[in-house]
Formats: structure tokens, C-alpha cells, sequence
């Protein structure tokens, strides 16, 4: 019975259990994971996806992009210039060859020359590989205020000369400079999204909250308006409640209502996956202990359910910007969402609606809708990845 | 290669089973080397973790990833050949001829290693004719000759039938007889019997053990309960941390031990097979016997199923507990023990009935009249310990959160006396405070039911009920968890509800013991009482069919049946 004393209640067991036989991986690898809060095993695993850390750098990207928009262009939005209608992308190039035949380094871009199509009476420009601009970093440019509060007129690249012509990613039918409207895009499209599933997120975190704990008439009251409103056709929705937006607005407010609208209808599946897990997380032997403890309904949802939630919400919420953006590119395609002269991603591709600017402009379609595909799979690969790491205790 | 001695079936030389994890490698089998005789059962026995599953699994090649054979030798012998299955590829036609057709294997879980969507029979003919080419008529009357073999009452009919329509005793018998339509003659049984009643239990296991004889099959049976090993086994090898750490015949283990770990495992479940000796007289036995803390009277919870029927999950229970005293509530799933309990806390609605609770200042309280901020305060004194260590606490939370909560929920202590009682409360329950700031996942199951413990007592409650508190623990660590539980209703004067449906755990903890059965309380009384000289037919059935640890008394041998009248 000399094994019996060892064991008794007093005996303080040791915090560090000796178990089976280990071996390390590499060397000097030996995490211990007894004292890390949930959020930092959820970064641990999400570090460990490559794909999605790839996606997560180029979203990151992309909003450094649209808060430094003024800045990155080398263009106003709105500049036009009609000497240089349909004018098709420039290549950078870093050498010129001088006339006594010795290369010297010298960043720049060929200048136009104009080609005149007799058979179908049309003007195009061609690029003229003689006709060298020069082009530089931090150059002085067209004059702006950076988030409409500090004055400058620097550019990160552009010509050194302000009346020369550098159109990266080409011009269009007024000769407005793509490149310089894509990245003013980039700022509109990103944010739209933002705004749009932070609404969302509101609405779904709290009727699916609501839904989910109380159960019963009210769960199935909710649930009901949900599967009306997710069986609404949403274009046609769109449509309707875009044409009632009077035309006198102006295109910000008109912008914010589009948000409104898209969040309205874009709630519901994440209040059902919030209700869902509240229902299953309701019935947990922990939220039952935390109940028996005397907490009140507040405490029990906020301190108990709702950090057990939190990384599956982001996740959720993740994966319901890519549709905001695409909700909006749609909207601003079909001529009801964002107009001119705001720029966004879907206004540009109004652009591109006919075959004719297909044909002689294609870069007019292929870049805002590579932004926008670029933009999609990002956060659809970011927000697989945390979905996959939001739980960090399944194993 | 070598060839066998004749009476060897299969011989495990040195095998070692890796996993490679994350952070590290993990060595889960090492070394480990044993041999497989016609016509005998050998028990391989240990705790969880200790690596038994995957040894009994790298025998069939079906070890999970990323768990990977890294050495030794598997032979199995066929006459005069002799097969190394730890070189096989697991995807292999040879490897695949041998499983089922050469070693059958039974699981832990009927419920679910038995396809939902078909008939029963139409899987057994399934196996049959993996391995054979019988035709299906044959391959049927096979299938209905083994269910006949298993002990299937009406094979021909139960054939037809859906998984669901199966008990789970039921189900492990069918899962048998696919194990054997590939006519073995090594028979893997992985924890055949954890999963159910201990009635079912020992019918089960008198089953496999009739049919390993008649058919002179070996057998390798997995479990950490040595009251089963007693039962079954011819020889025994005891593993831990992925070694044997020994091996001999039965009798020799049980009654000669060398090993420490043998003996301290064999201490702790055969101390479970008596009282707690160091429990004081109850108060409540000697002579001016106060009122009971807690009354129950006709208390009953009825659930309303499809259409029409009801399910009396509870009827008409009556019980006193008194100051000091652990009563238990004993019975098989399903019985409505563990609704009774909720019941008395209210956190299932009673349908009919009355709980009396007397707080210390004597007045009498009836629970089930009570409003939502009334029975705030009656939770406070009467408080609930889960089965299960790893549901119950939060994951996000640190133990001191998890530890503090009910006293910042009650608006008892905050700051630095929050600190210094959780520290008192976790040294109550054995815990080190220093691991305060550390989440529960940084825990083994035994030291989480310690926190939950610690958490249960924080309100320095009157009664706690503890529901399967030491189900899920290993059986070192319950008997650890059981003194525990002991020594601190001494020093705080407390009284238990034991709901279990281990009746040694019961008959170790418990002065007075509940027999529940269908919904009723069959019988109550003394816990010594109980389990050696029960009065009503059901519990003889219930105390007969727990397994003795001790080979040279084998209680399967003079089991009472009990046959339920039918009233359902």
C-alpha cells in the first residue's frame, strides 16, 4: 500500500506531467503553449498557411494602395486629354542608346505618334520608339491634397516634364490616364467593401446573437425574415432601390446608400452562421457551468459565447468583403451603383461595355477586372485560412 | 526469415510507432514486443495516451497520420511462411488480404464503425465476400449462421434491419460477427465494452470469450480497465508511455506484480472494490439525526417524443440527503440519472414533484417555486461538476479567470483578494497556484476536473452534485480525484450527489446508494448494502455483472440476468 500514499490528495501533482518519450524536431524547438492566449495560437496556425499569408500581404496592398491613391498616381482622376484619346500602354524603359551609339542609363517611356486609319477614317496612337520621356521618382506633378487636408504636388513616378505624356496602362475614350483612375479605383472599390460588411457584421452578429440564445418565437421570427429576404432576386432589388436614389444627390451620398443597400441584403448569412454557433455553443458544458455560476444574460453572451466566436466572425466577415466588391462592380457596371466622376473599379468597366472598345482598347477591360479578380481571390484564400485557424483547439 | 514456433500466430518484435508532430516527434510505441498463441487472449493493458490503440492498429497497417511504423517487425505466420506486415505497404493487396480475411478487428464504438445506410446484413455479406467468392445467396445464409453464432435472436429478421434499430450491445455483436465473416484467426478487439453498461458488458465479453475458444482464434483485446483483464486474459503485458513495461500470465500480474506502475494501477482498482476506508461516521446517522439538507419528493420530468408518445425520464422520485452525507445515484444510460440531478437544479424544468432545500438558518425552500434571482442564490450553495474536464471549462480563459468568475460574478472578491482566494481554492484541489495565469489547455484531464472542482467550491457551497465527475478520468487519476473529493467534504462539511454509473466508484465514495432503472429508483439504501446483499432483481443483475479484478474470482462466471418486464 506504500503506492497508495503517494497518491493522496495532498500530494501535490506536478504542473509537468511525464509522458511518453519525445524527440525534437530541429533543434532548440521546444514551444510551450501552456501560457498563450487563444488570439496568439490563432496567428501561430494562420502564419503557417503560406497561401493565405500571400493573399493577406497583397490585401494589405491594395489598402496601402487606396490610402496612398493621390500620392501613387501620377495623374489627376479626372484630367483629360484629348490629344491623347484611346492612347495604348507605355513599357518602362531604363536605357536609351545616344546618337554616337553608347547606351546610357536614363529612365523613361516612348512618347506617340499618330497614325491615321484611311479606310476607317480614325485617328490612333501608336508608340513611337524614338521619342523618349524621360520619367523620374518624386517628381512635381498636377497639384492635390492628400486625404483632402494636406496640400502637395509630388508624385511617386511620373513624367519630369508635367506636359509630357505618361500613360502606363494606356488612356481612355477622353484620354484620361488608366493607370492614374485604377489606383483612385483602388481606394473606392476596397472601401465599399468595408463599409458595407461592417454594416453587415452589426446586423448579423445581432440577430443571429438574439436568434441563437433566446431560441423559441424569436428564432423563428428572425429565421423567417432571413429566408424572405435572402429569397429576393438582388438585382432586380438593386435596380429598384438604386432608381430611387433621386438624381440631385451627389455621388457620395449616392455611394453611401449603395453601402446601406448591399449590407442590407448581404446580413443574412452571417447571422445564420453567427445563430449557429450560438446554438451550439449554448448547450456547452462550460456556458451551463458559467450559467450555474449566477451569470447574468449579458455576461453569459459577451464574456462566455462571443470570444469563443470571434475568430470564426472575422473569418465570415473576411470572406464577405470579396462580395461587397463584387456587388459594387456590378452595380457601378450596370450604370445604378457608383457614377462618374467618382472612380471605382465597376465605373471604369462601364468603360469597356462595348465590343468596339474591346477591340482597339483592350487594356480598358483586362486591368480593372484584373484588380478586381486580384482583389477577390485575396480575401477568399486570406479568409479560407482563417476560417481554418479560427478554431485553435480542435486538436 | 525466421519461421515461428508452432503455437505462434503473430509476433511483435521491437515495433516503433512515430508521430511526427509539429513541434516534435512523438515515440508512441517504442520497442514494444510481444507474441499472439492460438487459443489464447492476450490483454493489452494501460491509461490513455499509453499507446495501445496504436500498437493494436499498426498490426492491420491502419495507424492514423501522421503516425508511421519506424521499426520492427511484425511476423505473421501461415503455415510455413512467415509475412513482416510492418514491411507491407498499407495500400498493398497482400496487406489487404490479410486484414479481415487474417486479423478481425472490433471497435470501441458500435454507434459508429457500423454504416447508417444499410441493412446490417448487407454489410456482414459484404465482408463475407471481400474474401471469398461465394455467391450471394450463400454468402446470406453465412451472414445469418454467423448473426446466429453472436447470439442475434431472430438472425433472419434482424438481418434486414438499420443500424438505428439496433441496441448498442446490439450493434457490438453484429460488429463481431463482421469481424468474423472472414473467418480470422487473430482477433483484434480495441476497447470492445468501454462504450457500454456494464450489464452489456459482461454479456459482450462472455461472448468474445466463447467464441476465441471454440474457434481457437488468438486474441489481442485493448483496455485500461483491469477488472476486464481479470475476466479474459491468459496473459497480460502492462503498457505505459508507449512501452510494455511488463508482461506475464494473468495470475502472476494480479497476484505477483514487479513493476511499480502494475502494482499502483492494480492499487487503484482494487480500491474501488471497497469503502473509502478513511471516511468518518455521517453525522447524519448518529443519534439526534438532523433534517435532511435536501428533500425530494415525487419528482418527475416527462418528455414529450413524436407523435403522441411520452418518456417518463424520471418518475416519482423520493429521497432525503442529509448534512455530510454522499449519496449516490447509480444506474445504466438512460436511466434518468443524470436528468434527476439536473431536475434538482432546475436546469431541466420539472414536470411534477418538489426539491426541499434547507439553507443554514433552518427555514425550509421550495426550488421549484423559486424565480430567476431566487435561484441564483440557491445555485450558489448547490453547485454542479461536469463529466467532462475538457468541455467544461472555457478554452479561453486562464484557470484564474475560470477559477474567479463565479466570485466576480457575485460581486465577492475582486483584484488581490480575487487573486489570493483563487490561489487558496487551487491549493485546496492540489493544484500549483502558479499556473493560474495558464489556459486549460495546458492541463491533463485530471488536473481540469481539479480546476472544475475549484470552481464548484469557490462559493463555498452546501451540496454539490457531481454528475460522472470521474468518468473520463483514467483510473489513477479517479481514485486521486475520489480522495480528493473525500478529504474536502470533511473539511468543509459537505454533502454530495454522486451520479454515476460506475458502481465501483459509488460503492468507494457513497454512504447511501440509489439504484435507478427506467426512469424509477429501484432501490435504496446503504452503499455496503447495495453491492453485497441487493434485494431487488435488477440490481443483483447491475452488482453481479461488474467485472472482479481478481482472475482467480471471475464474477462473470456466477452472473445474474435480469429480464425487464415489458412495460415501456
Amino acid at each position: 500500500m506504500s503506492i497508495h500514499e503517494t497518491l493522496g490528495p495532498h500530494s501535490k501533482p506536478p504542473l509537468t506531467v511525464d509522458g511518453p518519450s519525445i524527440s525534437p524536431l530541429k533543434q532548440g524547438k521546444t514551444v510551450s503553449t501552456a501560457a498563450i492566449g487563444p488570439w496568439r495560437l490563432v496567428a501561430g496556425k494562420l502564419v503557417r498557411q503560406k497561401v493565405a499569408m500571400v493573399a493577406g500581404a497583397i490585401i494589405l496592398f491594395l489598402y496601402l494602395v487606396g490610402l496612398f491613391a493621390e500620392f501613387l498616381a501620377p495623374a489627376l482622376p479626372a484630367t483629360s486629354k484629348p490629344q491623347y484619346t484611346y492612347a495604348p500602354p507605355q513599357g518602362i524603359s531604363l536605357f536609351v542608346t545616344k546618337p554616337d551609339g553608347s547606351t546610357e542609363f536614363n529612365l523613361h517611356v516612348k512618347g506617340y505618334k499618330v497614325e491615321i486609319d484611311k479606310a476607317a477614317l480614325r485617328r490612333t496612337f501608336v508608340v513611337d520608339d524614338n521619342k523618349v520621356v524621360p520619367i523620374g521618382f518624386f517628381v512635381k506633378g498636377p497639384a492635390y491634397q492628400l486625404w483632402g487636408l494636406i496640400p502637395m504636388d509630388r508624385h511617386l513616378i511620373g513624367p519630369i516634364s508635367p506636359s509630357d505624356p505618361m500613360y502606363l496602362l494606356g488612356t481612355d475614350r477622353l484620354g484620361r490616364d488608366v493607370f492614374s483612375r485604377l489606383v483612385y479605383g483602388t481606394r473606392v472599390s476596397m472601401s465599399v467593401g468595408l463599409v458595407g460588411v461592417a454594416m453587415s457584421l452589426i446586423l448579423g452578429v445581432v440577430f443571429g446573437s438574439i436568434s441563437g440564445f433566446y431560441g423559441g418565437w424569436v428564432d423563428t421570427l428572425i429565421q423567417r425574415i432571413i429566408e424572405v429576404i435572402s429569397a429576393m432576386p438582388t438585382i432586380p432589388l438593386w435596380l429598384g432601390l438604386a432608381a430611387a436614389i433621386p438624381l440631385t444627390w451627389s455621388p457620395v451620398s449616392v455611394y453611401f446608400v449603395i453601402t446601406i443597400i448591399v449590407s442590407f441584403l448581404g446580413w443574412t448569412s452571417l447571422a445564420r452562421e453567427v445563430r449557429g454557433r450560438f446554438l451550439a455553443l449554448r448547450s456547452e458544458d462550460f456556458v451551463t457551468a458559467a450559467k450555474l455560476d449566477g451569470s447574468s444574460e449579458a455576461r453569459l453572451i459577451f464574456r462566455h459565447i462571443l470570444p469563443s466566436l470571434t475568430s470564426h466572425i472575422l473569418a465570415v466577415v473576411t470572406l464577405a468583403v470579396p462580395t461587397m466588391i463584387v456587388a459594387e462592380t456590378s452595380l457601378s457596371f450596370l450604370g445604378i451603383g457608383l457614377k462618374p466622376p467618382v472612380v471605382s473599379w465597376g465605373v471604369l468597366l462601364q468603360d469597356a461595355q462595348n465590343i468596339r472598345t474591346v477591340a482597339t482598347a483592350p487594356w480598358l477591360l483586362i486591368w480593372p477586372s484584373l484588380a478586381v479578380v486580384v482583389a477577390v481571390l485575396s480575401f477568399n484564400f486570406f479568409g479560407d485560412g482563417l476560417r481554418d485557424a479560427a478554431d485553435p483547439y480542435d486538436n | 526469415m525466421a519461421t515461428l514456433p508452432d503455437d505462434v500466430v503473430l509476433s511483435v518484435e521491437d515495433l516503433c510507432v512515430d508521430f511526427r508532430l509539429r513541434t516534435h516527434i512523438l515515440h508512441a510505441v517504442e520497442k514494444v514486443s510481444f507474441q499472439l498463441k492460438r487459443g489464447q487472449t492476450l490483454c493489452l493493458v494501460g491509461e490513455s495516451g499509453s499507446g495501445k490503440s496504436v500498437t493494436a492498429r499498426s498490426l492491420l497497417q491502419i495507424v492514423d497520420r501522421p503516425g508511421q511504423i519506424v521499426g520492427g517487425r511484425i511476423l505473421l505466420g501461415d503455415g510455413e511462411t512467415v509475412t513482416d506486415i510492418a514491411a507491407l505497404h498499407p495500400d498493398s493487396r497482400t496487406m489487404r488480404a490479410i486484414r479481415g480475411r487474417r486479423i478481425g478487428l472490433i471497435f470501441q464504438e458500435p454507434m459508429s464503425s457500423l454504416s447508417p445506410v444499410h441493412t446490417i446484413g448487407s454489410q456482414i455479406v459484404e465482408a463475407i465476400r471481400l474474401h471469398s467468392n461465394m455467391d450471394k445467396k450463400v454468402a446470406r445464409e453465412r451472414m445469418i449462421e454467423l448473426l446466429r453464432h453472436v447470439e442475434i435472436p431472430n438472425a433472419e429478421k434482424m438481418a434486414d434491419r438499420y443500424t438505428f434499430e439496433f441496441s448498442g450491445g446490439m450493434r457490438q455483436r453484429a460488429m463481431i460477427a463482421m469481424a468474423l465473416a472472414g473467418d480470422p484467426d487473430i482477433l483484434i478487439a480495441d476497447e470492445p465494452t468501454t462504450a457500454l453498461d456494464v450489464t452489456t458488458q459482461a454479456e459482450i465479453l462472455d461472448l468474445i470469450k466463447r467464441l476465441q475458444v471454440g474457434r481457437g482464434m488468438a486474441m489481442l483485446l485493448i483496455t485500461h480497465d483491469m477488472g476486464v483483464v481479470a475476466e479474459v486474459a491468459d496473459e497480460v503485458a502492462v503498457m505505459r508511455f508507449g512501452r510494455i513495461v511488463e508482461h506475464g500470465p494473468v495470475d502472476a500480474i494480479y497476484h505477483a506484480a514487479m513493476h511499480p506502475y502494475t502494482r499502483q494501477l492494480l492499487a487503484s482498482t482494487v480500491k474501488l472494490t471497497h469503502h473509502a476506508e478513511a471516511r468518518q461516521p455521517v453525522s447524519a446517522l448518529s443519534a439526534e439525526a438532523p433534517k435532511p439538507v435536501l428533500s425530494v419528493r415525487n419528482l418527475g420530468k416527462t418528455f414529450g417524443l413524436a407523435g403522441n408518445t411520452t418518456l417518463r425520464a424520471v418518475d416519482n422520485a423520493n429521497f432525503d440527503l442529509y448534512p455530510g452525507e454522499n449519496l449516490g445515484i447509480v444506474g445504466e444510460s438512460g436511466s434518468g440519472k443524470t436528468t434527476l440531478g439536473r431536475l434538482i437544479l432546475r436546469t431541466v424544468e420539472p414536470t411534477t414533484g418538489t426539491v426541499l432545500y434547507r439553507p443554514k438558518d433552518g427555514q425550509e425552500i421550495d426550488v421549484t417555486s423559486l424565480d430567476k434571482k431566487e435561484l441564483r442564490g440557491f445555485h450558489r450553495e448547490v453547485r454542479l461538476v461536469f463529466q467532462d474536464p475538457f468541455a467544461s471549462l472555457n478554452p479561453r480563459m486562464t484557470v484564474k479567470d475560470v477559477i474567479g468568475d463565479p466570485l466576480i460574478v457575485n460581486g465577492l472578491a475582486k483584484g488581490k483578494a480575487l487573486e489570493d482566494r483563487v490561489s487558496e481554492l487551487m491549493r485546496l484541489v492540489g493544484l500549483d497556484p502558479m499556473g493560474m495565469e495558464r489556459y486549460p489547455h495546458a492541463f491533463s484531464g485530471g488536473q481540469r476536473q481539479r480546476i472544475g472542482i475549484a470552481r464548484a467550491l469557490a462559493l463555498e457551497p452546501r451540496i454539490i452534485i457531481a454528475d460522472e465527475a470521474t468518468s473520463a478520468l483514467d483510473v489513477s487519476i479517479r481514485s486521486q480525484i475520489l480522495d480528493l473529493l473525500l478529504d474536502i467534504r470533511q473539511r468543509l462539511n459537505l454533502s454530495f450527489i454522486f451520479i454515476s454509473h460506475d458502481i465501483s466508484v459509488v460503492r468507494y465514495f457513497c454512504d447511501r446508494v440509489a439504484v435507478m432503472h427506467r426512469g424509477r429508483i429501484v432501490e435504496l439504501g446503504g452503499a455496503e448494502q447495495i453491492c453485497t446483499a441487493p434485494q431487488e432483481a435488477y440490481t443483483k443483475s447491475l452488482i453481479s455483472a461488474v467485472p472482479n479484478p481478481d482472475p482467480r474470482d471471475k464474477r462473470m462466471l456466477h452472473r445474474q440476468r435480469f429480464i425487464a418486464p415489458a412495460n415501456a
